[in-house]
This record gives C-alpha cells, sequence and structure tokens, in this order.
C-alpha cells in the first residue's frame, strides 16, 4: 500500500514532465514547420507550464465540471453522505467532497490531487440501482483509490494527456494544409524533410503512446482497488454483486469520454466483447473482478 | 581510545538512535490510537442524541410499549456512563439490542413506518450504526498495529521502559451488529 503511494506520487511527476517534453517537441516541430518560428517555441514553453501547474491543483475541477457532476450537501443525499462517511471512516481518511451524476446509467469515480482535496462523484443511477452493501461495496473501491493516491495520477492522465492527444490531433491537421505550403516554397531540403518525418512519427505515436499509458495504469490499479475496498466493507460479496450489476446494464454513461473513461469502476463506454478489446481495455473483464472478489 | 573503545561508542550510539526511532514511533501509533477513539466517539453520542426522538417518535404510536422504550432509555444511560473501552462495548451490545426491539415494536404499526421523522430517523441511525462499527474496525486495526509493535522483540524492551501499555479492543458480541437496524420494506 505505501508502495503504491509512492510509486503513484513518482508517476505523476514523470507524467508531468513527460507531459513538458511532449508538449516542446510538438512546438518544436511545428516552430520548424510553420510561420510561426521560434515564438511557437517559447508559446509551447508557456503552455506547458500552464497546463501542468494548472493539471496538478485543478485537474479534479476539470474532470468533474467535464462529467456534469454536481456538488451534493448532506441533507440532500443523507444515504450517500451516510455511507461515504462510513468508509471514510473505517479508511482513516477525511471524508472526500460528494457528487452527483444527474445519469441513470449506474458508475461512480474518485478523483482529486490527495486524500486532503479528494472527491467522489456518483451517478443518480447507481443510487437507484444498488443496495446499501453494494453502494458501500463502490465507495470502497473508491476510498481505496483516494489513499492510494491513484485519483492525482489517474487524473492527471485524464487531463494532461488528453491535452497532448488533442494537441496531436491539431498539429496533424494544420502541418497538413499550412507547413507543406512553407515546405514547396523552400524547395525541400534533405534535413528538413528528415525532421519532417520525426515531427510526423512524434504526432501519430503520441496518440499511442497516451492509449498505452492509461491501459497500463488500470487494469492491476482496479483489480487493487477492488481488494482493498473489499477489506474496507469486510464484505467483498458487496462489490461483487455490484460489479454484476453494473455490468448487466448496458446503459452507456453519456458524460463520459475517452479521456475520463479510465477514471470510472467499470468502462462506461459501450465494451465490445472479443480478445483484442480484453487486451487493449482499460478495466480488467468485470467477469475477472467478479471472481477474485468471490475468491476471497 | 583503542579500536575496540570506539566500536562500543559506535554501536552504543546506534542502538540509542534505534531506540529513540522505536519510542517516537509508539507515540504515533499511541496517539492515533486516541484519534481513533474519538472517532468512535462522536459517532457514539450521535447515536445519543437520535435515541430520545425515535423513542418520542414510537411512543406517539405505541404508548403501552413501556418495557421496550425503558430497556432503551436504561441502555443509552449505560453507554453515557461508561469510561472503559470494555463497559463502553458492553453497553453498546445493550443499546443495540434494544434497538432491535424497538425497531421490531415498530414493524407492527404501518402508519408510524410511513411518516417521514420515522423514515428519516431510520436512515439516520442505521447511518450510525454503520459508521459505528467502521470507526471501531478502524480503532481496532490501530490497536492491534500498536499491539503487533510494543509486543515483538526487542521492541517490547522500549515499550516496557517507557511504560506502553496494552490498550483494549472495542469488541463487541455480534459481527453481524452492523445490520441490526436494517428493515426491508
Amino acid at each position: 500500500m505505501y508502495d503504491q503511494i509512492a510509486s503513484n506520487k513518482r508517476r505523476s511527476y514523470l507524467l508531468i514532465a513527460f507531459f513538458m517534453l511532449m508538449v516542446l517537441a510538438i512546438g518544436y516541430v511545428f516552430s520548424q514547420y510553420s510561420r510561426l518560428g521560434y515564438p511557437a517555441m517559447a508559446a509551447a514553453l508557456i503552455f506547458a507550464t500552464l497546463m501542468s501547474w494548472g493539471g496538478y491543483y485543478y485537474s479534479d475541477r476539470i474532470v468533474l465540471a467535464m462529467s456534469g457532476a454536481k456538488p451534493v450537501a448532506r441533507e440532500e443525499q443523507p444515504y450517500l453522505w451516510n455511507t461515504v462517511e462510513g468508509l471514510s471512516l473505517a479508511s482513516g481518511l477525511p471524508m472526500p467532497r460528494l457528487y452527483l451524476i444527474e445519469d441513470t446509467a449506474p458508475n461512480a469515480f474518485a478523483t482529486g490531487r490527495d486524500p486532503q482535496h479528494a472527491a467522489i462523484a456518483v451517478t443518480r443511477g447507481l443510487l437507484d440501482k444498488l443496495n446499501r452493501l453494494e453502494l458501500e461495496g463502490v465507495i470502497g473501491h473508491e476510498m481505496a483509490h483516494i489513499r492510494d493516491y491513484d485519483i492525482r495520477f489517474m487524473t492527471l492522465v485524464s487531463v494532461l494527456v488528453g491535452t497532448v492527444v488533442l494537441l496531436s490531433d491539431w498539429m496533424l491537421r494544420s502541418m497538413w494544409y499550412g507547413g507543406g505550403r512553407r515546405r514547396s516554397s523552400r524547395g525541400g531540403s534533405g534535413a528538413g524533410g528528415i525532421l519532417m518525418l520525426i515531427g510526423l512519427v512524434f504526432v501519430i505515436l503520441s496518440p499511442i503512446i497516451a492509449q498505452l499509458m492509461q491501459l497500463a495504469l488500470s487494469r492491476r490499479r482496479e483489480f487493487l482497488a477492488d481488494a482493498e475496498g473489499a477489506r474496507l466493507t469486510r464484505y467483498p460479496e458487496g462489490l461483487a454483486s455490484a460489479l454484476e450489476k453494473l455490468a448487466a446494464d448496458t446503459e452507456p454513461l453519456e458524460v463520459a469520454n475517452k479521456a475520463t473513461a479510465h477514471l470510472y469502476i467499470i468502462n462506461p463506454l459501450t465494451e465490445h466483447k472479443g480478445w483484442v478489446n480484453n487486451l487493449f481495455g482499460t478495466h480488467p473483464p468485470i467477469e475477472e473482478r467478479v471472481k477474485r472478489l468471490r475468491e476471497m | 581510545m583503542t579500536v575496540a573503545g570506539w566500536m562500543v561508542v559506535v554501536i552504543a550510539a546506534l542502538v540509542i538512535m534505534w531506540a529513540i526511532a522505536i519510542y517516537n514511533r509508539m507515540i504515533v501509533l499511541r496517539n492515533r490510537i486516541d484519534n481513533s477513539w474519538s472517532q468512535v466517539d462522536v459517532q457514539l453520542r450521535r447515536r445519543y442524541d437520535l435515541i430520545p426522538n425515535l423513542v418520542e417518535t414510537v411512543k406517539g404510536y405505541a404508548a403501552h410499549e413501556r418495557e421496550t422504550f425503558e430497556a432503551v432509555t436504561k441502555a443509552r444511560q449505560a453507554g453515557i456512563d461508561a469510561r472503559t473501552v470494555e463497559d463502553q462495548a458492553a453497553a453498546e451490545n445493550m443499546i443495540t439490542q434494544a434497538l432491535r426491539r424497538l425497531f421490531a415494536v415498530a414493524e407492527n404499526y404501518p402508519q408510524l413506518r410511513a411518516t417521514e421523522n420515522f423514515m428519516q430517523l431510520q436512515e439516520e441511525l442505521s447511518g450510525t450504526e454503520s459508521k459505528i462499527a467502521y470507526a471501531r474496525q478502524f480503532y481496532n486495526d490501530t490497536v492491534l498495529g500498536y499491539h503487533n509493535l510494543i509486543q515483538s522483540f526487542p521492541a517490547r524492551i522500549v515499550a516496557g521502559m517507557g511504560g506502553f501499555q496494552p490498550r483494549h479492543y472495542f469488541e463487541t458480541e455480534e459481527p453481524e451488529a452492523r445490520g441490526p437496524v436494517k428493515v426491508e420494506f
């Protein structure tokens, strides 16, 4: 558990460093192949710094806003509030902020940068479709993510990797239309061609790298959070039966997207069956998670 | 000084440094126990505050069930008066039992069960029950961690010198005491 915390903190800083490098590299390629030149590089530096700083301190709010989550007061949802308060007592962590997503698809996620600045968001569907023991199982899973600092890394991935993907998308398009003209006006030197090639590789690779990173972080983490959550509630069956219910519910969660999907307790996007998706899914298969919980 | 002399000094310094580290660790754990107990206590008080309301509400519909009310009130008083962890645990068992009977009584009065006030109290009480259970679980885990340290060798030498006494676990009789007021409609 303490290893997990240290590793998450380390990964978060690495991710920020990686993100800054990536943006600078993209900025460099851009400065070479557009009319903007070096100011583009400076802009990239400013942008990377601001995004990293903002990503560290505000990414939870960005993610919550993106998901359409509204803060919940104790009086509005005493049932949810009591459940979360119970599990925060069980884990010895401060009470996280609570958010509700008005969507009938049952799902939940946790976000924030540390246990003192954490938030849990659940959907209306989760409250309606689960009984108390199942809800405790789900909240226990989220509390485990909070305690292990999974939330810091996973939220940063959402915001920073999401930005890289958007940026390279946009770059690719502008190179296609803007960069080509400049190259032809210069007559196209050999060195420029190589740089162009590297740039292209970067631009093509970055979403793939981003995607792979998202995968690497989610699967083992989910198993671990399941196990720790079950340890908090001392009742693995609650989470197991909740997961089964969530899996049986085929309704997609409209507010989720590719950048936030890995935050949720089960994949909120429509899952396609088959071994390729099993290999590349952000979440381990539900059957496997349920099986492990039942074996505890 | 001779080489042997220096070695004795260095070893003694290392032992003292180790003892200080262990001592501080014990202090941290002991404070954590006190802190986690206060978390249990907050929830226990919350339950004591809710009980009179509940008794009053049920009384309005089932005034003749006097014995049940008295049992609840007595158990609550025992909980408030408890000074040690064991007394507290015994009193909490009494309260849980008494409340279970009270809710069984309430079962016979559909009108009572349908009132807003009763439903709110029921949600609050079952929420508090599970919070007590979770806070107790964390407290017991903390005590366990503390015991593991002060009873293991050689740390127990430091514990003996520093006067670190074992603490009591907060044990309730039934492991499933968490679900007593869970009434499915």
